[in-house]
């Protein structure tokens, strides 16, 4: 009974795989085929990047690190907090074009045939963290351009880095699948959410906690975004990190089950 | 019916119930559909056709009955029934953002087909369905006909057994309903079993072995095309006054017309063939009646319900069904 067992497990599980391998062919040609969405989502990160170093750089580089500080070292505290922001614009597109998929017929073909069910999410998912990498990549290029420079991290700091990009990418993800889930249509998607890109705007992305108003510095302080931009900048710069990366791994992975839990739960509902 | 296992059938149903909230959509229906046939379930809009249909193609839980697809109990397997049917929505189920011919690749790499023989089914599938020249073309271009039946195509894909058509043909022109007629029964002559609805009994004249009619969730009537146009009134020419005098002498020359003092019309039965409409014109010259207006009207899926259920009663049944 149990030799019989055990191939067929191992069967379904290739299943599950090829047929989510399936979605994410079918979501990474979306992506191919109309570039201008992605484009559009890394346009702010971008943006911002630029006017933060060129335009307001002077200014801003008076505020950190006290007398002394330059452009440059301007430069290097924001390019951390802009890669973070750079996760939370971008997986927008995936809360967009699950929505789109749930008000189309096609999911409701997808559902009377035999695949695996989870292969539905398990595709939008996965192209969205591909496409948030590539995503970095570009940021991370804009921002050497520039003069982004981290020549002091070690190769484990690199790997830790790049191990909490991938664990934030993955948490935000699955909240913004939840998000279309949730919503009746791509725009409705788009605004809920909107916080995703708003969040890491009253982060320590742009300026330093203790440069908040004190009213303001708890909403700075406890989100999930500040822990993930000090982590990252404390890994690629060598600034302190303190207890900021257990906070940060603790909302990758309560984000994560929460949005698992939450589209799954959205997506196993009988359709309308 | 009581001597047949569900097995034996295609599909089999026996109280069927579904309600959404406190509105009760299906009220505990009885189906048995023999592998091999069409079957039509006939009715208008909000008659739960569609309700049926999804629960039937694994899309919706019922609330309660006995369901078997292809031998396999929707409750308990339903990734089996899954395997053995093909669906084609009311809306149209295809990926616009990608082209017709990638769409079907999608189909074919579902069902675990290998690249060769995924290769073969689109090209042959497109080609059979008039779209070749459109392959490589997003779908997004393609018109409603076109995507009606790149959607039936991608439906084909599987090889399935038992193939449900929710509306194949609301919202196509006559050419294109004529095409997808075709479609259908060729589908039948290759042996499958064909679920449709349609709200047309025209249509399920044309395709079905078997209809039955569904009216406020409960099936009305059940039975061949033929069966069922019995139960309706026949045709009849309807002739229509403007002046009550000349409808008055009119009236009583003709003394077999059903009249309609208000409309200040009469009703001759008739099935609308050239001889019998000659016979009734030259009996109204003899007679000396002018009307101002005469209509031939032949059976439709209005007068099927009316018969059904006494007139009244028929949910939402826009008039531009009338036809």
């Amino acid at each position: 009974m149990s030799t019989a067992q055990i191939p067929a497990r191992r069967s379904r599980l290739s299943l599950a795989v090829r047929d989510s391998n399936t979605m994410l062919r079918r979501n990474l040609l979306h992506v191919r085929r109309y570039p201008s969405m992605t484009l559009n989502l890394l346009l702010t990160p971008i943006m911002l990047l630029l006017l933060f170093v060129y335009v307001f750089g002077g200014v801003m580089s008076a505020g950190i690190g006290g007398g002394g500080a330059d452009r440059s070292d301007y430069i290097a505290y924001l390019v951390p907090g802009l890669l973070i922001m750079t996760i939370g614009s971008t997986v927008i597109g995936a809360a967009v074009s699950v929505s789109m998929d749930m008000t189309e017929g096609l999911i409701a073909r997808f559902r009377t045939m035999a695949v695996y069910r989870g292969s539905v999410l398990v595709g939008h998912v996965v192209g969205s963290v591909l496409q948030v990498l590539a995503s970095l990549v570009l940021v991370g290029a804009v921002a050497v351009a520039i003069g982004f420079r981290s020549t002091d991290a070690t190769v484990l700091e690199w790997l830790a880095a790049f191990g909490l990009i991938s664990l934030f990418t993955l948490a935000l993800t699955w909240i913004a699948v939840g998000m279309g889930m949730a919503s009746p249509n791509p725009e409705a998607a788009s605004n809920m959410a909107t916080p995703l890109i708003l969040l890491p705007l009253i982060s320590s992305a742009f300026v330093p906690i203790d440069a908040i108003p004190g009213w303001f510095q708890p909403i700075a302080e406890y989100q999930p975004f500040t822990p993930a931009i000090e982590t990252l900048r404390g890994l690629l710069l060598g600034t302190e990190i303190g207890d900021n990366w257990w906070i940060a791994l603790v909302w990758c992975v309560g984000l994560t089950a929460l949005g698992y839990r939450w589209s799954t739960s959205l997506f196993n509902r009988d359709p309308k | 019916m009581t001597t047949t296992t569900p097995r034996s059938l295609a599909i089999a149903a026996k109280g069927l119930r579904k309600a959404f909230g406190d509105k009760l959509v299906l009220d505990g229906i009885d189906l048995a559909v023999p592998a091999g046939t069409v079957f039509s379930l006939l009715g208008p809009n909000g008659a739960g056709k569609t309700t049926a249909v999804k629960i039937l193609s694994t899309l919706i839980t019922a609330d309660a009955g006995e369901l078997h697809v292809g031998g396999h109990d929707l409750a308990t397997a339903p990734q089996a029934v899954r395997a053995a049917i093909g669906v084609t929505g009311q809306f149209s189920a295809v990926d616009g953002l990608i082209t017709g011919e990638e769409n079907m690749l999608l189909m074919a790499d579902l069902h675990h087909l290998s690249r060769s023989e995924g290769r073969r089914t689109a090209a042959e599938l497109l080609e059979r369905f008039d779209l070749a020249e459109a392959a490589k073309k997003p779908v997004s271009t393609y018109s409603g006909g076109m995507k009606r039946r790149l959607d039936i195509a991608m439906t084909l894909v599987g090889d399935p057994r038992i193939i449900f058509l929710d509306e194949p043909t609301t919202g196509l022109d006559p050419r294109s309903r004529h095409t997808m007629w075709g479609i259908i029964r060729e589908l039948v002559s290759g042996g499958v079993t064909v679920f449709l609805t349609t709200q047309y009994l025209e249509e399920a004249d044309e395709l079905a072995d078997r209809i039955a009619v569904l009216s406020d969730g409960k099936l009305a009537a059940e039975g061949s095309a033929d069966e069922l146009k019995r139960i309706v009134p026949g045709g009849h020419v309807r002739l229509r006054f403007t002046d009550p005098a000349a409808y008055r002498s009119a009236a009583v020359a003709l003394r077999e017309a059903t009249s309609d003092d208000e409309a200040l019309s009469l009703q001759i039965p008739s099935d609308g063939s050239q001889r019998e409409l000659r016979a009734i014109l030259d009996w109204l010259d003899s007679a000396g009646v002018e009307a101002d207006e005469l209509t031939v009207h032949t059976p439709d899926l209005d007068d099927v319900f009316f018969a059904l259920t006494g007139g009244i009663n028929v949910p939402n049944q826009p008039k531009e069904n009338v036809r």
